[in-house]
């Protein structure tokens, strides 16, 4: 059932939450979270889609907080609050609150979600888009134990994977790490089977998606050796490939549902990694409410020293190489290069971001500096 | 696996334990079991990523089947009792390593090509020689089976491979036929690599009693002689024997639920705090309670057998088990069985244990029930307290599995009065809608070598300890009680309970 409340507050949504529970005979709660959607009206369709289909594992009290920002003036400085509470068999498997707010109230949105907590139980904030540069200190961030931001959702992945190691706090984590967990349990269990010592790896998949950034950061945090990141036409990641002191390792996967894992010594074997719905990937999320110390760890390592990746002042360099003499030998290995020229024209990013030495200083593994662990045992 | 593996971290807890590089061979693979539950589970397993690349599934039967009429036929059995959705990609991974091998039991022929074939395999798929046998066959086809295995070759454990059996229940009759089938069994399997199905251990509701006792402070301090009165432990079904008479008769109830499913229960429900959850501590108390259990004197009184007699079940007519097809109308098997145990230790001392199971009772139900004494005073008058029982904790195993607890609270209104309430833990509500299957889980198990939920040879042989003596004294005293289908068994039992001043609950 639904109940649309205009201009209200937070104990009149209480009111009809419990209103509502009796009205259609299911005083019992058992709801395990609270999970807080911070989006806009644009995804907020897809946003609420995900969090019911995820509910069904994880039966939590959905508040969904969508801020309206006015056009007029005047607009600007009335305040309002209006929510539509939904229980039931609209609801997915919980409650779910949408929280539209207009004029001053949107910049106070948490005094509107805290009195909707459930007691006692851990609370969840996820972004869908425009997720925060610090989500712990962000107001509404500070009321979670856990902080979901979704860096595929910036509009420059890379720069995002930057702020988020800048700013990380335990309890953070990105649905961009959670798309890879099919790929790292592989990876895994491929390492299960082989005894030989890796020399270094190289990760391919399509520009602008932060999880491949992520996989290789990953890869380099855990083996200490040199990992390259490579762009292919995708779609999402495209392939993995180790090099050993036996032969190569090689996982690949070229239409986002069936790969191949390629062994030395060993047949190859067809292995199913789909890529996931949002709903999915935010049910993963929700099964553990504890630090993520493994993404910590992949996170610090920093995007800028895998190899392959432009730092900020490379970038300059380059476009001012483009413009002097086409075309230049780029440090990117390209699968199929139609990036070149796309690269060339995008803005280079803000100069605030951290520099990073160049692909031809980049030191050898040995050389490499220790890797710095979220956690020393 | 070797344990060096640079991407494994115990703190990275988003990656699932996958199985290692292996193989199911399932002997018996046209059966019941094997297409409701066994196929499906290898699909949902795959279909959640936890098997590994290159996994394998040998089916061996007698049927006149290529690889891929199997292969259809796993498809057709997925589709139906598969519990997560079926997905292309994952179908294309697992049908790459399907094989079937046609052959009887006694036919050396038939042992060399699924030799073959799991060479084959080894090769194709790099299964490194990994194979779990899962037994799905009849009882006296164990001994043929184990055999054949040694006889080729299959069951040898070339260094860093390994070589499973998985069996069934039953395993044996009484303690006598247990110690021959585990004679044989071992002589050919190492008992690490022997894997004995008891599927409620896999389930998780029965996995969460540990969790219950161990992982919270509120429950345990009552759990003991000193809170507690009786402890009742049911499973009850609606339907008949079905088609099984030929299984059933002469097995009987107590043979076929109480020796393996409710005696694991009872262990489980009253064993004491292992020192950690790894196989070896849990085996050990569990064995510590089931040989401290111990029989009352006299088996007439503290026992009950009996069998359904026709009735309505539901809505529905049911024959009567002794007019069912291929019994004997002179038969003296047990359908419902109920016995009343004690446990001989400090914690328990005093406490008795009611299990009972039956076929065609109420509805399909299984829970324990641990029932507390009443309070020793109460300050309220006997008219406020006229309707209240005893407080009590219900772990429902099955079906909407979860916790009740009873107390009393006041009814609203002006004068004092105190009835029963209770308050409700649900796993669907709270948990995902759709936990695995106990199967999953114990091939899981299996594959990884982890023997946690898997009863062992002495748990076997003392369960069967705890009911030889019983199953003797019913073969000599009496014939079996009757009671009509479709209701809580037969009055016997409540006269049993009766005598200690007790009552059946109605689950």
């Amino acid at each position: 059932m639904k109940t649309d409340l205009t201009d209200t507050t937070a104990s009149k949504i209480n009111k009809a939450l419990v209103q509502g529970r009796r009205a259609i005979g299911t005083p019992a709660v058992g709801m395990v979270l609270t999970l807080v959607v911070v989006t806009d009206e644009e995804n907020a369709y897809d946003a609420l889609k995900a969090a019911n289909d995820a509910s069904h594992e994880h039966p939590s009290r959905t508040l969904v907080v969508i801020k309206r920002v006015s056009r007029s003036p005047r607009g600007r400085t009335q305040s309002r609050l209006d929510a539509e509470v939904r229980l039931g068999a609209d609801a997915g498997s919980g409650e779910t609150v949408i929280l539209r707010l207009y004029g001053e109230v949107s910049d106070h949105a948490q005094s509107v979600v805290l009195p909707l907590l459930l007691p006692d139980a851990p609370v969840v904030v996820w972004w869908s888009v425009d997720a925060p540069r610090d989500p712990a200190g962000d107001p509404l961030g500070a009321l979670g134990q856990r902080r979901v931001t979704d860096s595929y959702a910036a509009e420059k992945p890379v720069n995002e994977l930057r702020a988020r190691a800048e700013s990380y706090e335990p309890g953070d984590t990105d649905l961009a790490w959670a798309r890879i967990t099919p790929w790292r349990s592989m990876l895994a269990a491929a390492l299960d089977q082989v005894s030989c010592e890796i020399v270094s790896a190289e990760v391919a998949g399509e520009e602008s998606n932060p999880s491949v950034e992520l996989l290789a950061m990953w890869l380099a945090d855990r083996l200490h050796v040199h990992v390259r990141r490579a762009i292919s036409a995708g779609p999402g990641l495209t392939q993995v490939r180790m090099e050993t002191t036996g032969g190569p390792i090689t996982l690949h996967r070229s239409d986002g549902a069936m790969a191949t894992l390629a062994l030395p010594g060993q047949p190859d074997r067809a292995v199913a990694l789909k890529r996931r719905e949002t709903s999915e990937l935010l049910a993963e999320e929700l099964r553990r409410l504890d630090p993520d110390d493994t993404y910590a760890s992949a996170l610090r390592f920093g995007v800028d020293r895998l190899g392959g990746i432009q730092s900020a002042a490379e970038r300059e360099a380059e476009r001012a190489e483009a413009a002097a003499q086409p075309p230049p030998s780029l440090p990117v290995r390209s699968v199929p290069d139609p990036a070149p020229a796309a690269r060339a024209a995008a803005p280079a990013p803000p100069a605030a971001a951290p520099a990073a030495p160049g692909d031809a200083e980049r030191p050898s593994p040995a050389q490499m500096p220790p890797v710095r662990k979220a956690d020393p045992q | 696996m070797s344990s060096s593996n640079p991407l494994r971290d115990p703190a990275d807890r988003r990656l699932p334990r996958i199985a290692g590089p292996s193989g199911l061979v399932i002997f018996g693979v046209t059966g019941d079991l094997s297409r409701k539950k066994l196929m499906p589970a290898v699909y949902d397993l795959a279909n959640r990523g936890l098997l590994p690349p290159g996994f394998s599934l040998v089916g061996f039967a007698r049927r006149e089947w290529e690889h891929e009429d199997f292969a259809q036929e796993v498809h057709d059995a997925v589709k139906e009792h598969a519990r997560t959705p079926f997905r292309e990609e994952v179908w294309q991974q697992l049908v790459q390593g399907m094989r079937f091998v046609q052959g009887t039991f006694d036919d050396d022929e038939a042992f060399e090509r699924l030799r073959g074939t799991i060479e084959e395999l080894d090769k194709a798929q790099g299964t490194g020689g990994n194979f779990a046998f899962y037994l799905s066959v009849p009882p006296r086809s164990f001994p043929v089976v184990i055999q054949q295995l040694k006889k080729h070759g299959l069951a040898d454990q070339k260094a860093g491979s390994w070589r499973r059996a998985v069996i069934e229940k039953p395993f044996g009759h009484d303690l006598a036929s247990a110690e021959e089938l585990n004679k044989v069994v071992h002589e050919v399997f190492g008992s690490d690599q022997v894997f004995r199905i008891d599927h409620y251990l896999g389930k998780e509701t029965v996995q969460n009693i540990l969790a219950l006792r161990f992982a919270n402070t509120m429950f345990e301090p009552i759990w003991n002689r000193s809170f507690v009165d009786h402890v009742q432990i049911t499973m009850a079904e609606d339907i008949g024997i079905g088609g099984r008479a030929g299984y059933y008769d002469g097995i009987g109830a107590a043979r076929d639920v109480i020796q393996n499913h409710l005696l694991q229960l009872m262990a489980l429900t009253a064993m004491e705090e292992p020192a950690s959850f790894d196989a070896d501590a849990l085996a050990a108390e569990k064995t510590k309670v089931l040989g401290a259990v111990r029989l009352p004197k006299d088996l007439g009184r503290a026992t009950v057998r009996a069998q359904y007699a026709a009735g309505w079940q539901g809505g529905e007519k049911a024959v009567g088990y002794l007019e069912e097809d291929g019994i004997d109308p002179q038969s003296k098997t047990d359908t419902y069985a109920a016995v009343k145990l004690e446990v001989d230790n400090r914690r328990w001392a005093g406490v008795p244990f009611y299990l009972r199971t039956g076929k065609r009772l109420g509805r399909r139900v299984t829970e324990i029930a641990v029932v507390f004494q009443r309070a020793p005073h109460s300050p309220f008058d006997s008219t406020a307290t006229e309707e209240l029982g005893a407080n009590a904790i219900v772990i429902r195993v099955q079906p909407d599995e979860g916790i009740t607890v009873r107390f009393g609270s006041k009814v609203p209104g002006t004068s004092m009065e105190i009835r029963d309430v209770s308050m409700d833990f649900a796993y669907g509500e709270s948990f995902t809608e759709s936990s695995p299957e106990a199967y999953e889980r114990l091939i899981l198990d299996v594959l990884l070598g982890d023997s946690n939920l898997f009863p062992r040879t002495e748990e076997v042989e003392l369960s069967w300890k705890i009911l030889d003596p019983i199953e003797q004294y019913w073969d000599k005293n009496g014939k079996p009680a009757q009671y009509p289908s479709g209701t809580w068994g037969p009055v016997e039992a409540d006269e049993m309970l009766e005598r200690d001043g007790r009552s059946w609950r109605r689950p």
